[in-house]
């Protein structure tokens, strides 16, 4: 498949928001059970949600150059029913929604007790707001990857791998940028984000190789054969129909040559893996701001090369009809 | 339908149908398949329901699958959902395109019966191509996927596609070795031809012209 720039920034973009709304809620879940104190809270999540929800803006508008007809998006809430796709335009808004009055009642201090607990912390409303708002989270995820993996016959995608990997990667990311956020606001949550994001993204390093591996020995079920019916081992294709190119030779092949393929594998493997768990570790003990900020844009970067390859790997039945001019 | 550079470099554009062409075999045993190619009206369409806005559908009625120009926001997940390629966005008007089996021909009743049919079933100079109801199993598509052994292309995926194609057809003949050599010749089954008699009158010595 051809990787679309806007798809790869909507993608990563509100997986990162995603993963920094979750690392908030992960501070307030924390705090109130008295696992953290937070000195400064309404500052930190209000902050943290606008943070969070500029990277999700940020996705929608990507995810707008995508379209051929922008000014009929609204039409695609239309097939919730059926469509992963209208899912993830009802779920991006409705969790965007969440973000939003998570970070307002935490900058103007809204946040009366909707349940009378023991501890202060356990009845506040923003707690509840919280909650939503992280059943939203994982549901973006699951409809964002689920865009992908429903298409049985992109067998690189067809798999509950891609799931966990988009959910994995997000986190992971949000997580890091997280840390990065707390060295600058509340230096306290330094080690419980830095922990975190290391641990995610050690997860999503053995779920992304399960799906790498998974890929290198795929079997593709369709073939020639099957394409053009006619049984016979040495089919060649001698002309596509046409000679200029078409939509079908621009969308569904990504163009790039070998040696790019192969490298940007081992681009995204060093740069979400390595590098931001090797920069996490010295960011925590130095509680350097900068070396985790680094963390994190080579997270994000790596990122951007991951949906890349992610792309580029699928291999779509429809090539081949489309094997030579 | 969009057609740029038609004369020029890089000629490209929209297609509703394409013919492609395919040697299959070794060589010298080589022979080119030449193979059309348009939406399958599938009975099983996988680019219908990941539609977000339902631009793309499958009609109740006669099952043919068309998009909704006007509810189209270009977003290409239906051509992704389709093992064919068989659709195509529009570089002009932004919207997905595909073929249409000419539905806008084979409900006109202005047009003689006859020519309410596909324009590329009646372009056909061969008339390899065919149109009907395969529904109806007595339609002519019916009897002649039944009877000539029609296939569905990538039958792995389910799609069930309504558009069959027909296996190629060749006439061949026959021949063992032996029917090579005239078995039976009379001249040399006999053996022995008829030998003139030497002392005996003519017809010639007893007749007189």
């Amino acid at each position: 498949m051809h990787p679309a720039l806007s798809v790869i920034f909507l993608t990563t973009l509100i997986g990162a928001g995603q993963g920094l709304f979750l690392a908030l809620f992960t501070a307030q879940s924390y705090a109130a059970v008295d696992f953290v104190t937070i000195q400064n809270p309404q500052q930190f999540y209000a902050y943290g949600s606008g943070i969070a929800l500029l990277l999700l803006i940020g996705g929608l508008l990507a995810s707008f150059f995508h379209l051929g007809h922008p000014e009929r998006a609204w039409r695609s809430v239309a097939r919730w029913r059926t469509s992963w796709l209208s899912r993830e335009v009802i779920a991006l808004p409705a969790f965007m929604f969440f973000v939003f009055v998570y970070g307002v009642m935490h900058y103007f201090g809204w946040d009366p007790l909707v349940i009378k607990t023991e501890h202060p912390l356990q009845g506040q409303l923003s707690l509840y707001i919280g909650i939503i708002g992280t059943v939203l989270c994982f549901a973006l995820f699951i409809c964002t990857a689920m865009i992908y993996a429903c298409l049985k016959f992109l067998q690189e995608w067809h798999s509950p791998l891609t799931v966990i990997n988009y959910t994995l990667l997000g986190t992971a990311s949000g997580f890091t940028l997280a840390t990065a956020y707390s060295a600058m606001m509340a230096p306290e949550l330094v080690t419980l984000f830095g922990t975190w994001a290391t641990i995610i993204t050690l997860t999503a390093l053995v779920s992304r190789t399960a799906s790498l591996l998974r890929n290198a020995r795929i079997k593709h079920k369709s073939s020639l054969q099957t394409a053009i019916g006619v049984r016979h081992t040495n089919i060649q294709q001698k002309a596509m129909g046409l000679m200029g190119g078409s939509f079908n030779t621009r969308e569904f092949f990504h163009g790039a040559k070998m040696g790019l393929f192969k490298s940007m594998k081992w681009i995204f493997l060093v740069l979400v893996f390595l590098v931001p768990v090797v920069l996490l570790a010295t960011g925590m003990r130095s509680a350097s701001i900068d070396i985790l900020i680094t963390a994190f844009v080579a997270q994000y970067l790596g990122l951007l090369a991951e949906r890349w390859f992610f792309f580029a790997q699928a291999k779509h039945p429809q090539n081949l009809y489309y094997q030579t001019i | 339908m969009s057609d740029d550079n038609p004369y020029g470099k890089d000629p490209t554009g929209t297609f509703f149908n394409r013919v492609q062409s395919f040697e299959i075999g070794d060589y010298p045993n080589t022979e080119l398949v030449h193979f059309p190619k348009s939406c399958l009206h599938c009975e099983e369409p996988p680019c219908v329901p990941v539609c977000p806005t339902g631009a793309s559908y499958k009609r109740e009625e006669d099952g043919i699958v068309l998009v909704d120009y006007d509810k189209c926001i270009g977003c290409k997940y239906c051509s992704w959902a389709c093992p064919y390629g068989a659709r195509e966005l529009d570089e002009h008007q932004k919207v997905m395109k595909k073929c249409t089996l000419c539905v806008d021909r084979i409900y006109d009743e202005a047009l003689p019966e006859a020519e309410r049919k596909p324009a590329c079933v009646l372009a056909c100079p061969t008339n390899a191509r065919l149109f009907g109801d395969v529904h109806d199993s007595e339609s002519e598509v019916s009897v002649t996927i039944r009877e000539s052994g029609g296939y569905q292309l990538m039958p792995e995926w389910g799609t069930q596609p309504a558009n069959h194609y027909l296996p190629r057809r060749k006439t061949k003949i026959k021949i063992h070795e032996d029917e090579l050599i005239r078995a039976d010749n009379p001249l040399k089954k006999e053996g022995l031809k008829p030998k003139t008699v030497v002392d005996e009158a003519t017809l010639d010595d007893v007749t007189s012209w």
